[in-house]
């Protein structure tokens, strides 16, 4: 497929970097050259310098026979602007522009075909606050991630002693409580995957990835470990785009305290937020988080964008005596060397945001591709279609599809409604939407495959 | 002394068309047939006309933009000089009437108090009567167009915050571009709702010319009655309860009835910070009032209680002033209570008097944010209202504005102590005039009226009543040297 890319930002370069290893065609376009430079020389891809906006630029990247064109520079404007220009003059079939600003995402018609042609958009700052404010809900998991318009979730838990589960083979879950239909995806177990089966043993410290209804996502993590208190206060260093909005959503509900060092962006949050105390002064500041009770805080959340300073407050945070801490880290590196240790959980928003931009570059019937572990594993959420003679999957029993090695099927939703958990005689039916668990990325392009319709189709 | 001169230009203007005025009365008069009224009316028309014209035909080689400076000089003239010429009807018409009397109805009405010195007011003739509610119909018009168009020019007490182009209520509300334009708006819904007012009282009993009297005074929140009971003389349930439901109204932001009527829609009432804050106010009090009369067995009945404590807990706290029940009799908190609602709970941009509900807001606020800087010293805390940044140099002036309306309310009380009235007469007679409500307590109580005071006290208050309306600021800057220092 041809993609064209505009912007070569955080999200830019991060889809760039994902798809290309998908044999793809990829073309980025930026103003800053040494950005593109950076990313050519890493990746197999084409580069060109200008604004990306202009139609010269533009047909110059190669617009006339692109298949899709993914508008994700800083600017909103811009990339409506390059949207509406693909869809009128060069025909593009796929537009997908990155919008943050609240003005036009709450005036959807904005977007129709008559007016900026853009056929999705995305907010990353949005997604990572949905996503932080879910962990916030949850206290206890590493990561929830929903499917099917939030009918079922995947969350991932760390099985810790008081777990009733916890020491036990998995088929206890099912005696322990019938009423309440889950399924262990995966366990990874000292860093490597394991496939879980009806006896596999749960230890301590392992972390499991559990697929439920997701009204039941309470009782099942009873099952894997002591239950915190609920959540109540919450502390945000950090006022840009993501600690604004994860402030907003939180406010009616948390008691909310957010730390800016900026004067005068402090002075503009304290106005547009109207229950969260807003504060002025440094992340690192042990003094200021004394004075501010951080031992009484349940969550911390360091959402500068300096790595660093996210890693130190963080630490001095959990220091302090924050019961949860959490930590956005752009550099992969630094994800992987403190997931786990002094900070509970190191965000990384390129691998958070990337699922629901991937979903719309994927093809088949893909809704959404989630990424947990930093990328180890994935979520997938399909649509089966079809029948028993065209598809591969629809009419048959779960043990019957020939699902490659390292992918499992979690679960179905059914209508839109009802959750059924995927065992080894479920049936597949047309229009279930199917979540499958790959812990080997490979295998990704054949569950694609499996679940696309032969040609008896059509 | 040129720019004196412009202000003087300017004013014959203002006179010349306050002049038109006249035409309310001496109609009234044609239509009762009171020829001798219609010739004291037609007098005094003709005197204010001329003395206008004069003054604008001598000035006019230094016509030119107002100063700012000037502007107060302006404002305050206007409200001084019209009062003087309104009383020449009454002094016509009334021989034994002082000139100190005549002008304290007067500024009385203009100003929207409502207090009066006149007893035997059944008897007035109608034209003197209309004459007496227009001028509380025509102050409330002034005050509105002063509110809006003026004293934001003159940035006083805050007053910016009332202004388009700055936070608070009236942001959204950027009405018009214009000033002129805003105005003339305003006026409109301000002429529609008394004419509502006027259909109302009618239908409910009162005969046309106390409709009309009623509906201008209730308007402006003067408080003028056609009876020396006031409201009391038509004893009607239905009568106090129509007058509660517009005095309310007029204690409201006219630029919020223009939205609310230009949006069709009362969500407009919600999002007016001040407005929620002022009816908030005034009617749980109503509530806790009528409880507590009931309470203290000053009415057996509750509904017999809520009624008398709703119609006059309103009159006074929109600082009207009628009174249905001599409530000076019930228990001291009650009336003081009143008298306390009078001074902060009216809305800015309506007719009402007092510090207006925003800048209690305000000074509610700034308390708020003094205890969480304490318990929060890195706290960066705006001052919000209505869910928009008021910036500190607003909050300053209003705080600003509200000590020097206690130290006025404190410096005039020590004046009429001196002169000799008891504290509570003293002290209410303060309020109710720099507040523009009208009866007091004590002497100037709902039961009797201001004829009893000294001609010296009845000057002090006069001067309570134009600083009150002009927000004070307005009135004692020409007192200051600077003022007048080139």
């Amino acid at each position: 497929m041809k993609i064209l890319i505009l912007g070569a930002g955080q999200v830019g370069s991060t889809v760039a970097e994902s798809l290309v290893g998908e044999a793809n065609d990829i073309t980025v376009v930026d103003m800053d050259g040494g950005k593109l430079q950076q990313l050519q020389s890493r990746l197999d891809l084409r580069t060109l310098t200008g604004n990306a906006s202009h139609p010269s630029i533009l047909e110059q990247a190669g617009i006339a026979d692109t298949d899709m064109l993914l508008a994700v520079t800083q600017s909103d404007e811009v990339n409506m602007v390059a949207c509406k220009l693909a869809a009128s003059l060069y025909n593009t079939p796929t537009r997908i522009a990155r919008i943050r600003s609240l003005d036009y995402l709450n005036r959807p018609e904005v977007f129709s075909a008559d007016n900026f042609c853009v056929d999705f958009s995305i907010c990353p700052e949005q997604i990572l606050t949905d996503y932080i404010t879910k962990l916030i809900e949850f206290p206890e998991a590493l990561q929830v991630l929903e499917f099917a318009e939030g009918k079922a979730s995947l969350v991932a838990v760390r099985a810790f002693e008081g777990g009733p589960l916890v020491g036990k083979p998995l088929n206890f879950l099912r005696t322990h409580m019938p009423q309440v239909e889950a399924r262990v995806a995966a366990i990874f177990r000292k860093g490597g995957p394991i496939i879980p089966e009806g006896g596999t043993v749960v230890q301590e410290d392992d972390e499991i990835f559990f697929i439920a209804a997701t009204d039941n996502i309470r009782s099942v993590l009873q099952e894997m470990r002591r239950m915190d208190k609920p959540s109540k206060r919450i502390m945000i260093v950090g006022g840009g785009n993501i600690g604004r909005r994860l402030a907003k959503a939180l406010e009616n509900d948390y008691q909310v305290k957010l730390i800016d060092h900026n004067k005068k962006s402090c002075e503009k949050l304290a106005g547009e937020l109207a229950n969260t105390l807003v504060l002025n002064g440094d992340g690192t500041d042990e003094k200021l988080m004394q004075q501010e009770y951080i031992g009484e805080v349940d969550v911390f959340c360091a959402l500068t964008n300096d790595d660093e300073n996210n890693i130190m407050s963080a630490l001095l945070a959990k220091q302090g005596g924050a019961r949860k801490v959490i930590a956005l880290i752009n550099r992969g590196a630094y994800v992987d060397l403190l997931q786990g240790g002094k900070i509970d959980i190191a965000l990384s928003p390129a691998h958070v945001t990337i699922g629901s931009l991937l979903a719309y570059v994927r093809q088949g019937d893909v809704v959404a591709v989630h990424s947990l572990r930093r990328g180890a594993a994935e979520a997938l959420e399909l649509v089966a279609h079809g029948d028993r003679q065209s598809s591969k999957v629809v009419g048959r029993r779960i043990d019957e599809i020939d699902l490659p090695k390292g992918a499992t099927i979690g679960a179905l939703v059914r209508g839109g409604e009802q959750v059924i958990m995927g065992h080894h005689d479920t049936v597949v039916e047309a229009g279930d939407h199917v979540i499958v668990f790959i812990t080997n990325k490979q295998t990704m392009k054949k569950v694609e495959k499996l679940f696309q319709v032969g040609i008896g189709f059509f | 002394m040129g720019r004196i001169f412009t202000v003087f230009h300017a004013l014959g203007l203002m006179l010349v068309v306050f002049s038109a005025a006249y035409i309310m009365p001496v109609a009234t008069a044609i239509i009762y047939d009171d020829s001798a009224m219609l010739l004291d009316f037609l007098l005094a028309m003709v005197w204010t006309l001329a003395s206008g014209l004069l003054m604008w035909l001598l000035t006019r080689r230094h016509k030119g933009e107002l100063s700012i400076r000037n502007g107060y000089l302006l404002v305050v003239a206007m409200w001084t000089a019209m009062p003087a010429f309104a009383t020449l009807p009454l002094l016509l018409m009334l021989p034994g009437l002082s000139f100190t009397d005549a002008y304290f109805e007067t500024m009385s009405g203009m100003t929207t108090t409502g207090a009066t010195v006149l007893t035997g007011l059944d008897h007035l003739p109608p034209a003197i009567n209309i004459w007496r509610h227009e001028l509380n119909w025509l102050g409330g018009l002034g005050v509105i167009v002063l509110a809006v168009a003026i004293l934001p020019l003159l940035g006083i007490g805050g007053r910016q915050l009332f202004k388009a182009e700055t936070p608070g209520p009236m942001k959204d509300t950027a009405l018009t571009p214009r000033i002129a334009e805003t105005a003339r708006n305003l006026w409109i819904v301000y002429v529609a709702i008394t004419l509502l007012c006027i259909g109302a009282l009618k239908w409910a009993g009162m005969n046309w010319l106390d409709a009309v009297c009623h509906a201008f005074s209730a308007m402006g929140l003067g408080g003028f009655s056609t009876h020396d009971a006031s409201v009391g003389y038509f004893n009607s349930p239905l009568i106090e309860f129509i007058m509660i439901v517009f005095m309310l109204l007029a204690v409201v932001n006219f630029a919020t009835h223009f939205l609310a009527w230009r949006g069709k829609s009362l969500g407009v009432y919600l999002r007016d910070a001040e407005a929620v804050a002022s009816l908030g106010l005034i009617l749980s009090s109503c509530l806790g009032i009528a409880l507590f009369l009931w309470w203290q067995n000053v009415y057996s009945d509750f509904w017999v209680a809520l009624r008398h404590a709703s119609f006059n807990l309103v009159s006074i706290a929109t600082s009207s002033g009628y009174a249905s029940v001599d409530y000076a009799q019930w228990p001291i908190f009650a009336p003081l209570w009143m008298m306390f609602l009078t001074a902060i709970a009216a809305s800015s941009g309506s007719t009402g008097g007092g510090i207006k509900m925003i800048r209690t807001l305000v000074l509610f606020k700034q308390a708020g944010r003094e205890f969480r800087k304490l318990l929060h010293p890195a706290v960066v805390d705006p001052m919000k209202i209505g869910g928009y940044v008021v910036t500190n140099n607003i909050v300053f002036a209003v705080l600003g504005f509200i000590s020097l309306y206690l130290m006025t309310v404190g410096a005039l009380t020590f004046v009429l102590l001196i002169s000799g009235l008891d504290f509570i007469s003293a002290f209410t007679a303060v309020l109710a005039s720099i507040n523009n409500c009208g009866p007091g307590l004590g002497v100037v109580g709902p039961a009797s009226n201001y004829a009893g005071l000294a001609d010296f006290q009845k000057w002090v208050c006069t001067f309570a009543m134009l600083a009150g309306r002009l927000e004070i600021f307005t009135v004692l800057i020409l007192f200051t040297p600077e003022f007048w220092r080139r």
